[in-house]
């Protein structure tokens, strides 16, 4: 836990006081403002992939076995599995959320960090869920570090986390569209600081709409994996 | 009343690689069978087929009645298993584990709570019942995973290699439970072994595979005559061969190894 927040914090640290002035001259604002739902989305992204990921290891090492062969529907475990992801993912948003508060973020009110947390939710079901699916499909740990260095890195960076998506060339627009990510730091941004690139109920209904279809794909795939 | 286990022609192919190549065999009710084999011979593709972890490429399959691949939970529940790599959550007590498998296996109450009392204590772990699994040596982490696997009361229980890496003490302790429950409770015995003495000591019938097929199959005596050995290691290596398997340096030998040198 400790260890996996070492990372975002770094970021937020790092990235948000080494801008901060730069992005204040370009007439950004306060680049710490912009940044913390960024960050929260990056935790979040990368403790619940890798929670999906872990099925690989669970599934040989694992209590995960044990539920293998126990007499339930395979739809149950990985349904709550992935909630139980979501849940540490989610704890691990609110706290870098709170850790963000001591270094000088502020959310506009205190009441929009409970939609926050919802949106952190349906953030993590998404990439657990997508872990999973991934997970299932895999034989072994080789194809790990390909996830990371070709999928999970360019989510986190072409999700509009670190910039704003206002005024960029149309080709990284159209890969921050098709980024599931880029939703959930959008619709972070709407509740705790009071702006939004995509409007809310775009990012909304994206959202929900693929954490449903993620959770299909990721339960079909873990249905059919064999061990 | 006919045969508990029950394998006709099971295949399975992993590409071009038959790794259980047609085999066939049937286990009796209150038998005590065990599966021996090289490295790589397909004893644990044949238990995870078994077992519901795999599915067969082609075969038929029985278990207590049910069919695997059409009714997977209808052959789970009338089975337990103990696997070759630890499968309990460490981060929980032993009680807790236990109290998890219950609830996966649909059990009452007080049921659960009469059976793990007396399941605990057969396996003498009731005065740890609330300390973290991961505290446990080896062989208590065997031991409860004996108990758990129980504690639905399956018809048929199935050890992929049991007593790997224990000491002789703590594999006797072990089979006298398991053989004190196979006569109590009349329940079937699967297991898979390397150490011929231990087949040879408590198996009503001892099946070798090797290459993906049935080499021969009969009581321990039956397999002695027909090889003329005085032991079952000498008539596993004269049926075998002595060439050294060379398994796969696969993902799971590695990772195997790499989680034995951490645990030091």
């Amino acid at each position: 836990m400790i260890g996996s927040l070492g990372q975002p914090l770094l970021f937020l640290l790092a990235l948000g006081f080494g801008f901060g002035p730069i992005f204040q001259k370009a007439g950004g604002g306060d680049y710490l403002q912009f940044l913390t739902p960024g960050i929260i989305s990056m935790g979040i992204l990368f403790t619940s992939t890798f929670t999906g990921i872990e099925v690989i290891w669970d599934k040989q090492f694992g209590f995960l076995k044990e539920t293998l062969v126990a007499p339930v529907s395979r739809f149950a475990i990985m349904f709550g599995r992935t909630l139980g992801g979501a849940t540490i993912a989610m704890a691990q948003g609110g706290i870098i959320l709170l850790l963000s508060m001591i270094f000088g973020f502020r959310p506009m009110s205190i009441l929009m960090m409970l939609p926050a947390i919802l949106v952190m939710g349906l953030v993590a079901i998404i990439f657990t869920a997508l872990g999973t699916a991934m997970a299932s499909r895999m034989e072994d740990m080789h194809g790990f570090q390909l996830i990371v260095n070709f999928l999970i890195m360019p989510i986190f960076f072409m999700s509009g986390a670190l910039f704003p998506l206002e005024g960029l060339p149309s080709a990284v627009i159209t890969i921050t569209k098709l980024n599931p990510l880029a939703y959930g730091v959008d619709a972070l941004r709407f509740f705790l600081i009071g702006t939004s690139h995509f409007g809310i109920l775009l990012d909304l209904s994206v959202l929900m709409i693929l954490s449903f279809v993620f959770m299909a794909l990721g339960s079909y795939l873990f249905s059919k994996m064999e061990a | 009343m006919g045969p508990i286990i029950e394998v006709k022609n099971l295949q399975k192919h992993f590409g071009s690689i038959k790794a259980v190549d047609g085999i066939s065999f049937s286990v009796k009710k209150g038998e005590v069978f065990a599966f021996l084999g090289p490295n790589g011979a397909g004893k644990s593709t044949t238990i995870k087929m078994l077992t519901t972890m795999l599915k067969a490429t082609a075969g038929e399959l029985r278990i207590a009645g049910h069919n695997p691949s059409i009714d997977p939970n209808g052959a789970r529940s009338n089975f337990g298993i103990v696997f070759q790599d630890p499968s309990l959550d460490d981060e929980l007590t032993a009680k807790e584990n236990l109290l998890f498998h219950g609830a996966l296996y649909d059990i009452k109450k007080g049921l659960l709570n009469e059976r793990m009392e007396k399941l605990l204590k057969v396996v003498e772990l009731w005065d740890r019942k609330n300390d973290l699994v991961k505290q446990f040596s080896g062989g208590m982490k065997r031991r409860l995973e004996i108990a758990r696997g129980l504690l639905h009361h399956p018809k048929i229980l199935f050890l992929d290699e049991p007593t790997i890496g224990l000491d002789p003490q703590t594999r006797h302790h072990i089979w006298n439970h398991i053989l004190e429950l196979n006569k109590s409770e009349g329940i079937t015995i699967f297991f898979t072994t390397h150490y011929m003495e231990e087949a040879e000591h408590v198996a009503d019938r001892v099946a070798v595979i090797d290459h993906g097929r049935i080499i021969t199959i009969g009581t321990t005596k039956e397999l002695l005559k027909r090889t003329k050995k005085k032991d079952l290691e000498s008539a596993f290596i004269a049926l075998t061969g002595k060439g050294i398997r060379e398994e796969e340096g696969s993902f799971i030998q590695n990772m195997r190894l790499r989680r034995r040198v951490m645990r030091r």
